[in-house]
């Protein structure tokens, strides 16, 4: 599963809020692959694609991205059949960056031997969690017995734990995340990668990332709305005109038998034939009388 | 409510200060219409229909942008009131001039639950009529599936040329319709889609009420997708306007069909209430509705009213030829206040007074006479044993004890099964049962499915089979999908019939009259046209093993290594005698060591 949350602080307006765990971005899991995944973080989407299945961030956008599922030492697997490598993901930061579509980015991940997943990144402004070291092992929280699966990780239940005490005014930092799930509770360590972020990470806020506030400002003055005269008037002029020229309309019948049997193909209509075949035969024509002798032409004609 | 108000005042600033007391009659109306009706295996049906007429002819509109100056004309089309901006957009971007697009989880039986209002085949289904001024419909068509995977939050993405077809008899239009040349026409089905909380959102969106208020407010995801049916749709298009018929108005239909299994929800007992159902009881009418009431079928309940009752106890009644059949609705009109008084809760409940008769723990038994068969009903199934070849038979049944009726039947079948369509048989009472009328599109690898339309004449009171030989093929090994054992969907097959109602429909202005009447035209009276879908199958391709492409990569490099490579060594290795080396510095310091130990040198 992956999701990536994208806000923009400041002037802009919300540029994309996403939900791409395959949710509102790719609805059927058959659209979760490497390739997409890569296309909606660099941008590189066919210019068919919806507004709603776009990253549409700035460089003013905070990325969120959490990853989680099977991985291993460089590489985290998508619906089984493919992997994403870690040189790949920071490849696709970098550009990225190169192209100004983000701000600051946080990357939580939460699989097997996670932490080498970040540490290949070289782009600037990135801080990554990750739920285990290189050689270790993620574990899951707790199996249910009706379904006979496990229902989450551990380290994504403690996060979310974590989480659902913050609230949109809420000042902590980054620091309580990285403390978030120690060994005691989670089997493996969680690591986190900060060189490349340029703020100290006691300075960033958890909402930063997680929350987004929109500016509003509450106005009491009334606007009242005059409506266009003219465009009404010769509106309804039309409307009346119109309605005395057109004859009446029909409903199309729904299995016209009659109709239907009665329906022959299309058969290709005969066309004389064109410019070109006619050329094309008067030169062979011309050819061979020249060649043979006139004499033949009685013959022919 | 609270909404209404300064929307209230708006209007009234809008219509206020027109000049000379102009009175502008409403340009967009909302009609609003729940039908619950019990079905004969004792589940309950539940089918909500939104209607919102838009008296706007968008066509005309563009033509008059050219002739006005450019600031004018963005607001003849810019001001959108109950009609969603996203699809009035939709239609005069793409000139459409109908679309039909569903998602629906389930399969309705229509051999136990009756005929449909309005089926829908499993999956998303889109269907779309363009105008005739669009001059590549299949560019069109590639982006408004695009556009509306992005509206729907669905994978609509995944119809190109390969599930798409273009029916020549089926899909009639539903609106009115000067010509009908079918190049204007797409059609297409993704059975493999899930229906998910996040279709049900945007599509309650685009209602003017949002599940804020009226019949909407029942519209909880948690209960409707615990259902064994379910269903949403979208349908757009042009009505008449008025009895004569002169000019177009947009009509906006959403419905959303749900069959909950009474046995599982009630408990045991065949008692439902909308609490039960939904969760939610009515408080009150959508303030922006003209119309908005409850239906509920009472035909069936006549015969033994004396052991259950519906409460509250309706004021009116209603009767109504539909399906061909004549039925009783009680009628609970919200916009009334005797319905909804000063309890502002309206909780329509079924209870049965007294345990029905022997065999109430058996559903089948509850009614006294066996529950009606529906005159057509149909079944699809794939026959054959391995991976190699297959036969796909349609079953349509046709119970009428006495009349005939014409069925068109439309197939379409991807690429990857190879259709043999000289063994198509079509078999009725033991003779060959030849079509009318048969249109056959063979499929091009890759590119586009096979599309068979065949107009089928079903004797009375029989079976016809309709069977065809196909071969599966190989795909290449990067086009399965990650879960290829699972199987590929075959979409269903469409049955469009005129099937000879029981009671001829009285002709009625039937843009006005309720329920679905209005859907399909019919000049006919003593047939009704149905369109019924079949199940989608299942088909299981020759799957290649996916681990192999490593184990040969494996393998090969391991030989070349091993053979290649001793090879090479055998070839190339040359023996060079060499000197062994004298020490160098460590021997002399050895050495001097040595020396002053006393012990010969090395």
């Amino acid at each position: 599963m992956v999701a990536a949350f994208s806000f923009s602080k400041g002037l802009t307006t919300l540029s994309g809020l996403l939900l791409l765990s395959f949710g509102s971005l790719a609805a059927s899991q058959i659209e979760v692959t490497v390739e997409n995944f890569l296309r909606v973080l660099t941008g590189r989407i066919p210019p068919s694609t919806p507004r709603s299945k776009r990253l549409l961030s700035d460089d003013r956008s905070n990325i969120l991205i959490y990853m989680t599922g099977h991985g291993g030492n460089g590489f985290l697997k998508f619906q089984d059949s493919e992997e994403i490598t870690n040189i790949e993901l920071a490849d696709a930061f970098e550009q990225m960056w190169q192209k100004r579509r983000y701000n600051e980015l946080l990357f939580i991940i939460d699989t097997c031997q996670g932490a080498s997943m970040y540490e290949r990144f070289y782009s600037p402004n990135i801080m990554a969690l990750a739920s285990s070291q290189v050689g270790e092992d993620s574990l899951s929280h707790q199996p249910d017995p009706a379904i006979g699966v496990h229902l989450m990780d551990r380290y994504t239940f403690y996060v979310l734990e974590f989480l659902e005490e913050i609230n949109p005014a809420s000042q902590t930092n980054m620091n309580d995340l990285f403390q978030v799930c120690p060994r005691s509770l989670c089997v493996s360590t969680p690591g986190h990668r900060t060189d490349l972020f340029q703020r100290d990470p006691k300075n960033v806020l958890i909402t930063d990332f997680f929350g987004s506030v929109r500016k509003v400002e509450i106005t009491t003055e009334t606007i009242s709305l005059q409506p266009d005269l003219e465009i009404m008037e010769s509106r309804d002029k039309k409307d009346w005109m119109d309605e005395e020229l057109m004859e009446p309309l029909q409903y199309a019948e729904q299995l016209p038998v009659a109709q239907i049997i009665h329906q022959k193909p299309k058969l290709k209509d005969w066309h004389p034939p064109g410019g070109f075949i006619l050329g094309l035969w008067a030169l062979i024509i011309m050819v061979f009388f020249k060649t043979y002798g006139i004499k033949h032409m009685k013959f022919i004609f | 409510m609270a909404a209404a108000l300064p929307l209230a005042v708006l209007l009234l600033l809008l219509l206020g200060p027109v000049g000379g007391g102009h009175a502008e009659p409403p340009r967009d109306t909302l009609r609003e219409e729940l039908v619950i009706t019990p079905l004969p295996s004792g589940d309950v049906a539940a089918t909500f229909q939104f209607r919102t007429r838009w008296d706007s002819d968008l066509q005309r509109e563009e033509g008059e942008r050219i002739t006005l100056e450019k600031d004018n004309c963005h607001l003849l089309v810019s001001h959108y009131r109950l009609f969603p901006k996203a699809l009035g957009q939709l239609i005069s971007k793409y000139s459409l001039r109908e679309l039909h697009l569903s998602f629906t989880q389930g399969f309705w039986r229509t051999r136990y639950w009756g005929p449909p209002f309005l089926q829908a085949p499993s999956g998303a289904e889109l269907w779309v009529w363009f105008q005739d001024t669009v001059t590549d419909v299949d560019k069109s068509w590639k982006e408004l599936s695009n556009v509306l995977s992005g509206i729907f939050c669905a994978s609509l993405n995944f119809i190109d040329s390969t599930n798409t077809v273009t029916p020549t008899a089926s899909f009639k239009p539903l609106g009115l319709a000067n010509g009908t040349d079918h190049s204007f026409l797409r059609y297409a089905v993704l059975p493999r889609e899930v229906v998910c909380t996040e279709n049900l959102t945007p599509w309650k969106k685009l209602l003017p009420c949002s599940s804020k208020a009226g019949l909407s407010v029942l519209l909880k995801a948690d209960r409707l997708f615990h259902t064994s049916y379910h269903s949403q749709a979208v349908h757009i298009r042009p009505v008449c306007r008025n009895t004569r018929c002169t000019s177009i108005s947009w009509e906006l239909r959403q419905t959303l069909s749900v069959v909950y299994d009474a046995f599982v929800t009630g408990q045991g007992k065949k008692d439902w209430s909308l609490f039960r159902m939904f969760s939610r009881t009515l408080t009150e009418p959508c303030p922006l509705a003209s119309e908005s009431r409850v239906y509920v079928d009472i035909t069936s309940y006549h015969q033994d009213n004396e052991t259950l009752e519906v409460s509250p106890p309706p004021t009116t009644t209603y009767q109504d030829v539909t399906l061909g059949t004549l039925k009783t609705y009680a009628v609970y009109d919200l916009l009334d206040t005797a319905v909804i008084n000063n309890s502002r809760n309206l909780n329509l409940q079924l209870k049965w007074k007294s345990p029905p008769a022997t065999g109430a723990l058996n559903r089948g038994l509850v009614f006294a006479e066996a529950p009606p068969v529906p005159f057509l009903y149909a079944q699809r199934y794939v026959s054959g044993y391995g991976l190699h070849n297959g036969e796909l038979n349609t079953l349509l049944y046709n119970t009428h004890p006495y009349r005939a009726f014409p069925v068109l039947v439309l197939d379409t079948v991807p690429w990857y099964l190879r259709l043999y369509v000289h063994t198509l048989t079509i078999t009725a009472k033991g003779k060959e049962n030849k079509p009318s009328y048969v249109h056959y599109q063979p499929a091009q690898d890759r590119l586009q499915p096979h599309l068979l339309e065949m107009l089928i004449q079903l004797p009375p009171n029989s079976a016809t089979k309709v069977s065809i030989q196909f071969e599966r093929a190989l795909l290449k090994w990067t086009e399965y999908t990650p879960d290829p054992n699972h199987g590929f969907y075959v979409s269903p097959s469409v049955l469009s019939a005129l099937v000879p109602s029981v009671v001829a429909a009285k002709p009625v202005d039937w843009e006005e009259s309720p329920l679905f009447k209005s859907l399909y035209p019919v000049s006919d009276s003593s047939s009704y046209f149905v369109r019924l879908y079949t199940e989608p199958l299942l088909v299981n391709l020759p799957t290649p093993d996916f681990s192999m492409p490593y184990n040969v990569i494996c393998l090969t490099c391991t030989v070349v290594a091993v053979c290649y490579g001793s090879f090479y060594n055998l070839l190339t290795r040359t023996f060079h005698i060499e000197e062994p080396s004298t020490g160098g510095l460590a021997k002399w310091l050895a050495n001097l060591i040595r020396r002053a130990r006393g012990v010969p040198p090395l």
